[in-house]
């Protein structure tokens, strides 16, 4: 609900400035300025060219700003990413966050198991689907997506390491599905998922992620 | 605890997003003229986003190599971690981009008929400039030290020919031998680029030739990265121990004041002669040759810019950036010549237009390799001070990774640097 509100209130100044365009508003840097001093790791437009640095082009605007909050505040564990997320208020945050959602995203080229892909498609649907919509693919022109598909596998591996190490809260919802799928489907079901993100393939979900015991 | 963070940003959302709208571009800068002085990591990157922000603007970069190899990552090619190809660039990206790249040295610009002369006889005109000379080497303040001697004892402190120089040195050396690397006097390109690259090479001694070591003579007391530096060669090096395969000997009486290259001496301040089976010797500094020439450097021998746009002080309509500027906190490195690449090309752009110039925002991100699975970074973001006189890092963000890091997150590190550079490289030539 509230970030419906957030939503609602983004477009309205959209407009509100539509009107006032052409004088100078802007406070401090823009979206912009801010956004490409993060090229330098993050590739150009956001799009990591590898081999291990997350992509950041495209992503939902609210979830950057959460996760770039969860850096800054040690929440979520990193190497060098909280020490420059304090370098930033959440205003700058909420700029960035509103200029890569516009930048087009290029999944990353990466080698991966095709014999893998399939199963973990399967595996996605069955466990993932709810939160990762459309395969994990980005989706801007929806809400709330995060974005798995075509991200560099070295990275998914680092994040998963660190929810397991307890480095990163892993939502409630998540370490269900997570440990229910383990539990069935073996160890190697996280090597499957990351074949199938690798992979940036064709996906249509077959009835997704059934929540029976939520 | 989400719900908390996310009510706070419904809070403030409506706010911040008025300044994360962009403005449609009117092509003011129609027919305007850029010249940029040096195809390294400043030119390149502030060529590139001018034109990508301007279509409009001609863009042409000066720039004498046909292939640039980036310092950044040279010490993997001195300790035979990579090629020298895997840090070659070149400009056909900017090239792809529209911007013209003419391969011709710079041997003059003046700054009030606006045109940049080249050895080759050409004459550019431009509205504005932007150089990015890099750094000179001061090869006479050191005795008996020049750029020919540097043939046989290289500074590789410019990566190429003498990067390779340098790595068949330490790898066709006998073992037993001593590999001394003098350091500069500050201020200097890429601080803890010596200690990384003592580092690089003892890693390499540690394979091959377990009897040798790297004897670092500094000028200075104290070095970029100290302690994580010192803990990293305890920890794979022995340093500090009988069998230590790197030594620190500080100055000022360790300060190399003289060489003798046939000797293959060194003399220290104190008067000590040490010898060395390979010698390199990283000189003191100051900005490119084309700055001096052009008469964009104060006393200090490096370049006095406005803080915001990187404009002259002494010259209006050059900007220089880059190692040769004096950019207040901001080291000499290569991810905050990218920075300020796009600062100067965010001012360049809406100076030509007639809009105002924005508000800077800087960042420096710098890795060092220690060892296999042993990485270390440095982090900051600066802004701009209220009176806009200095370039300040904001205070209590960025800093090192912590010391007693654990074995995971060092490795981590180095698929960080890796991708630092390959990203970075991207975001400049690609």
């Amino acid at each position: 609900m509230a970030k419906q509100t957030l939503r609602l209130a983004l477009t309205g100044s959209t407009l509100a400035l539509g009107l006032a365009a052409g004088g100078v508003l802007a406070e401090g840097a823009t979206g912009k300025m801010l956004t490409e001093t993060c090229y330098g790791c993050h590739g150009p437009n956001g799009n990591s060219v590898g081999p291990a640095s997350p992509s950041i082009a495209a992503m939902d605007p609210v979830v950057f700003v959460d996760t770039m909050i969860a850096f800054a505040e040690g929440d979520t564990y990193s190497t060098i990413m909280g020490r420059i997320a304090k370098g930033y208020t959440e205003d700058d945050f909420e700029k960035m966050g509103q200029y890569l959602h516009k930048q087009e995203y290029t999944p990353a080229k990466q080698e991966f198991d095709q014999a893998m892909v399939d199963e973990g498609a399967k595996l996605h649907d069955k466990y993932c689907e709810k939160c990762h919509i459309e395969g994990g693919k980005p989706v801007p022109e929806e809400e709330d997506y995060y974005i798995l598909a075509g991200q560099w596998t070295p990275y998914l591996k680092y994040a998963m390491e660190d929810f397991n190490a307890d480095r990163r809260e892993m939502p409630k919802k998540m370490r269900k599905k997570y440990e229910k799928m383990i539990k069935d489907k073996g160890e190697d079901s996280m090597a499957k998922l990351y074949a199938f993100y690798a992979a940036y393939t064709d996906f249509s979900s077959e009835g997704g992620d059934d929540d029976d015991d939520d | 605890m989400t719900m908390n963070r996310r009510n706070f940003i419904k809070a403030t959302g409506a706010v911040a997003a008025v300044g994360a709208i962009g403005f449609p571009h009117i092509a003011l800068g129609q027919g305007k003229k850029v010249v940029v002085v040096g195809g390294g990591t400043g030119g390149a990157t502030a060529a590139k986003y001018i034109k990508l922000a301007d279509p409009s603007i001609d863009v042409t970069i000066i720039e004498p190599n046909k292939e640039y190899y980036t310092c950044y990552m040279s010490n993997e090619v001195i300790s035979g971690h990579r090629t020298l190809d895997s840090i070659k660039q070149t400009y056909d990206g900017l090239k792809g981009h529209g911007i013209n790249v003419v391969h011709d040295a710079a041997a003059g610009i003046d700054a009030d008929a606006k045109v940049v002369k080249t050895a080759g006889g050409q004459s550019f005109p431009y509205d504005r400039c932007v150089v990015s000379p890099g750094i000179s080497m001061l090869y006479d303040k050191i005795e008996g030290y020049s750029e020919e001697v540097a043939e046989k004892l290289p500074h590789a402190w410019k990566a190429g020919p003498q990067t390779k120089l340098l790595h068949d040195q330490v790898h066709a050396m006998k073992d037993g031998g001593v590999v001394v690397i003098v350091t500069p006097p500050n201020p200097f390109r890429c601080p803890p680029g010596p200690y990384e690259r003592a580092s690089q090479i003892a890693g390499y001694l540690k394979e091959n030739k377990s009897k040798s070591k790297v004897m670092i003579l500094d000028s200075n007391q104290a070095f970029s990265k100290q302690g994580l530096f010192t803990q990293g060669w305890e920890r794979l090096y022995g340093f500090g121990t009988e069998n230590a395969l790197i030594e620190w000997l500080p100055g000022p009486d360790n300060t190399v004041v003289a060489v003798d290259p046939d000797a293959m001496t060194v003399t220290t301040d104190f008067g000590d002669d040490v010898e060395g089976a390979v010698i390199n010797v990283i000189p003191a500094q100051a900005a490119g040759k084309i700055a001096m020439d052009a008469g964009l450097t104060d006393d200090s021998g490096w370049c006095p810019v406005d803080k915001k746009t990187f404009e002259s002080t002494i010259h209006k309509g050059i900007h220089v950036i880059g190692d040769a500027a004096i950019a207040t906190a901001m080291p000499k490195s290569g991810y905050a010549a990218n920075s300020q690449g796009k600062v100067a090309a965010a001012a360049v752009v809406a100076m030509l237009n007639g809009d105002d110039v924005g508000t800077p925002s800087y960042v420096n991100t710098c890795y060092s390799i220690i060892g296999k699975d042993y990485g270390i970074s440095v982090a900051a973001v600066y802004r701009l001070s209220e009176d806009g006189g200095t370039i300040a890092g904001v205070e209590g963000a960025g800093g090192l990774t912590p010391m007693d890091a654990e074995p995971f997150a060092l490795a981590r590190e180095v698929q960080y640097a890796y991708s630092w550079y390959d990203n970075i490289v991207a975001d400049i030539f690609g």
